[in-house]
């Protein structure tokens, strides 16, 4: 096969040779995602990779979460272009964490987080919340190893979300509404989020909570436990 | 833009294979439901090759269109987007084709044979 135009015409370059790969272009990434995946799995440790676009309260999440549930031991992974400010929280709030600088890139990748997991050494039966860089495109395409994928997003960014970045919304399991406590003041509708997540992920699990109110957050306790429960 | 990591990955993929022969070009599908933009793979292409010994070869990216299964009526059907709904108005539906990203072939230069 001619490899510039796919034709079988081999003949007009006799110096050279096609090989076939047919490989998958994120194999390494996926084959080290599961290998992680599995290494979690016989020590108990639930991963969840959180994702949002920059601010919408990923840190603040999971900063009320370490105070507050106080009989589950939790470590995280923090993802950013640059600085220790994120994992410098995490520790404040009483969890073991351990920053990522990506530098130039805009996502967390399977050995990034391997190294990191490593570096880290959560206990077993714990739960390992990595937090991505801040981007609604780029971490959606990477396995990291986790048991499950949540998309935080908050009610100034807007309803519309998910059809602007599909990709994100359709490889979530879990839609975390967050700054409900601002409602009277924004026009976003929750139900129109929950229609536009659905249309690209019919089995998505979208809840709307505040952070900072505390407003529906054991409904969030109540999905990791399920979510931890579940093999 | 994740076009750059992704691009970085082909370009070691074809490096490893290659094992040390000279390039000429690769050759890779990119489906349509996959995420990546051809044009931004071409563009990171130069860059991620430049100073390796991929520097000046040709990257060949071939479209895959969608395709859908649909579990409610069976019928296969087209897709290009992640709005993903049979014709028949069911979403319960299996992309069968597009979400994919491979490195197909690669264009080497044929090895002098031992005379």
């Amino acid at each position: 096969m001619c490899v510039t135009c796919g034709c079988s015409d081999t003949a007009s370059r006799p110096d050279t040779e096609v090989l076939l790969l047919e490989e998958r272009v994120l194999a390494k990434n996926d084959h080290l995602a599961a290998h992680t995946r599995a290494s979690l799995a016989a020590e108990g440790i639930v991963a969840l990779n959180v994702m949002s676009s920059p601010g919408a309260g990923k840190t603040s999440l999971l900063e009320r979460t370490i105070r507050e549930r106080e009989d589950t031991t939790f470590a995280v992974i923090e993802g950013d272009q640059e600085t220790s400010f994120d994992a410098d929280r995490i520790r404040a709030a009483g969890a073991r964490a351990v920053q990522v600088n990506t530098g130039a890139g805009c996502h967390l990748d399977a050995d990034m987080v391997h190294r990191a997991v490593h570096e880290l050494a959560p206990k077993p039966g714990s739960v390992l919340f990595v937090e991505n860089v801040g981007n609604l495109v780029c971490p959606a395409l990477f396995d990291l190893g986790e048991r499950a994928k949540v998309v935080v997003i908050s009610v100034t960014e807007g309803d519309d979300k998910p059809l602007k970045y599909p990709h994100m919304f359709a490889a979530a399991d879990l839609v975390v509404v967050n700054k409900t406590d601002l409602m009277p003041y924004v026009d976003f509708d929750v139900d129109q989020l929950a229609k536009h997540a659905r249309s690209l992920n019919p089995g998505i699990d979208v809840l709307p909570l505040s952070v900072r109110s505390g407003e529906r957050i054991d409904e969030w306790y109540g999905w990791l436990d399920r979510t931890c429960r579940t093999t | 833009m994740h076009e750059l990591a992704i691009t970085q990955s082909i370009v070691d993929l074809v490096a490893e294979r290659a094992a040390g022969r000279r390039v000429l070009s690769v050759r890779v599908s990119v489906g349509r439901l996959s995420g990546v933009v051809p044009e931004a793979m071409s563009f990171c292409y130069d860059v991620a090759t430049a100073g390796s010994p991929l520097e000046g070869t040709t990257l060949v990216i071939e479209e895959v269109d969608g395709l859908l299964s649909c579990r409610t009526c069976g019928a296969e059907s087209p897709a290009d987007d992640l709005v993903l709904l049979c014709p028949c108005g069911s979403a319960d539906v299996a992309v069968v084709e597009g979400q994919d990203l491979r490195v197909t072939a690669v264009e080497l230069e044929r090895e002098a044979s031992c005379a």
